[in-house]
């Protein structure tokens, strides 16, 4: 008990000298996430919108996969992509596993389906609100993706930081593929697992701070972004 | 290029097979406010629509007296549920003038003095889906008069309205028909149809009933249904 009431202390001063290892580790969490959080976004937004005006053959079976990809396991995508990126595999000549882009790669993987399928359900109601007025104003293809992109932007805002949540908190699969290599790919949540594997509260509890820090903000800002929907103050 | 007059011949909207209504004939010539009246359900809101052309012909023709591609350009619809964009009342009168290509600050100018016009001038930056119900109706009125529309769909456009609003919106369109805005609008209230009717269109089970000058069909109604409904029995 007095063990866990140590580290607790010695988490939190850590949290407010702002420990060195801390913010580096810290910091490495958010450049690894925040990029994989922009190129999902880019492919997955885009997906959702065209998902959500065009018929085509395929919608249905696309929807269905990006759906079924988002229950996968993320350790497994951590072992594809390792498999993939591993010195015999088709992309071993980058020499990428074990750096931060390998993670960055595991990561997009992970929350793009999530990000697109979130987004493509707002866009999809806002679509049937906008079909018949955007068809009888004779708005172009390009016209009525850029109406529902625009006037969905919070919706879509909320389907990124959902991704970003997934991403920041996963272990599996990065522990995988960037290998929790101190100052090289030592991210948040593989820090807190070798930690506590070491028995070191301290540092895990402090880091587990920054972790619930971020969840919280991800969490109240979704739940502003809903909330101002209605209203459309910006 | 002028775009009436309009001609339909043998029209038909299909859903999944249900005729929604037709077939329809019917020639809509370039003067005057053809009303559209009918039972729930007669097919008021499916003629509109397939006259616009938001609604799948099945069979049979509508021709514009111009190209189709011309006459899209020129025409608007006020929906019985309005369609209220996710933006202020102010974006949501920019945005058909905007889609035409008309330069931000004119389009922005016009929005204001539309809101004005129909009594929003109070709410340009408030969001379209706080508005009233009545404030809708009149916001989707002026979003499809902006852009002067040449011929202008409008499917109960009064349904939401109080007796001053309504008389307001009255005032509005009569001011678009004097200004060549031909009007095709459905109603219920009977007090409209003879205020603004120059041309009466009555639907009965999704096919044109009876169609006359307006004149005539209130006084003289050539159908034992017609006469049933304007008297305000239930009709079959
Ligand atoms: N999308 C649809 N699918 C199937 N049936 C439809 C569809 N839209 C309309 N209908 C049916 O077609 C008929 C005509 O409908 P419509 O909306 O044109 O009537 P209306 O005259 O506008 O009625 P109201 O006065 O209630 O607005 C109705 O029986 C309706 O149930
Ligand atoms: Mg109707």
């Amino acid at each position: 008990m007095s063990d866990l009431w140590n580290g607790l202390c010695q988490a939190f001063w850590m949290v407010v000298t702002l420990d060195a290892d801390l913010v580096e580790i810290t910091l490495r969490s958010l450049r690894v996430t925040l990029s994989a959080l922009l190129i999902a976004s880019l492919i997955a937004l885009p997906l959702a919108a065209f998902l959500s005006v065009r018929r085509f053959r395929f919608r249905r079976a696309t929807i269905a996969v990006m759906n079924a990809l988002m229950g996968l396991p993320p350790v497994v995508v951590g072992l594809l992509v390792y498999i993939v990126l591993s010195r015999s595999g088709p992309f071993g000549v980058f020499g990428l596993l074990f750096t931060p882009t390998a993670m960055i790669i595991a990561q997009v993987i992970i929350i793009v389906p999530l990000i697109a399928s979130i987004a493509h359900q707002s866009l999809r109601e806002l679509w049937s609100d906008y079909h018949d007025l955007l068809i009888s104003m004779n708005a172009t293809q390009s016209q009525r993706v850029r109406a529902i992109l625009w006037d969905g932007r919070r919706a879509l805002l909320t389907a990124a930081l959902a991704g970003f949540g997934r991403a920041i908190g996963e272990v599996g699969a990065i522990m995988v593929v960037g290998g929790n290599i101190d100052h090289v790919t030592r991210v948040l949540t593989t820090a807190i697992a070798l930690e506590t594997g070491k028995g070191d509260f301290a540092l895990a509890l402090s880091l587990g701070f920054v972790l619930i820090a971020m969840a919280i903000a991800v969490n109240i800002a979704i739940h502003w972004l809903t909330r101002t929907e209605q209203e459309g103050r910006w | 290029m002028p775009l009436m007059p309009l001609t339909v011949k043998q029209a038909v909207s299909r859903r999944r097979g249900q005729v929604l209504v037709g077939p329809v004939d019917l020639t809509l010539t370039p003067e005057g406010v053809t009303i559209v009246i009918g039972p729930n359900g007669s097919g008021k809101t499916s003629l509109l629509r397939m006259l616009h052309g938001i609604a799948r012909l099945n069979a049979g023709t509508i021709d514009w007296a111009c190209p189709l591609e011309e006459a899209r350009e020129k025409q608007a619809f006020v929906f019985q549920t309005p369609v209220m964009m996710r933006r202020s009342v102010r974006d949501n009168l920019a945005y058909p003038l905007l889609l035409g290509g008309t330069p931000k600050q004119e389009a922005r100018n016009k929005a204001e003095h539309w809101a004005e016009k129909v009594g929003l001038g109070n709410f340009l930056t408030r969001q379209a889906t706080v508005l009233s119900g009545g404030e809708r109706q009149k916001l989707a009125i002026a979003r499809a008069l902006i852009r002067d529309p040449e011929v202008l769909f409008l499917d109960e456009p009064c349904a939401a309205l109080d007796g001053r609003a309504m008389r307001e919106v009255e005032e509005i369109l009569q001011t678009a028909a004097k200004g060549g805005t031909r009007l095709v609008m459905s109603t219920h209230n009977m007090g409209q149809a003879r205020r603004l009717a120059t041309e009466v269109v009555f639907m009965l089970n999704g096919k044109i009933h009876e169609c006359a000058p307006a004149a005539t069909f209130f006084e003289t109604p050539s159908t034992p249904q017609a006469h049933a409904f304007l008297r305000g029995d239930i009709v079959e």
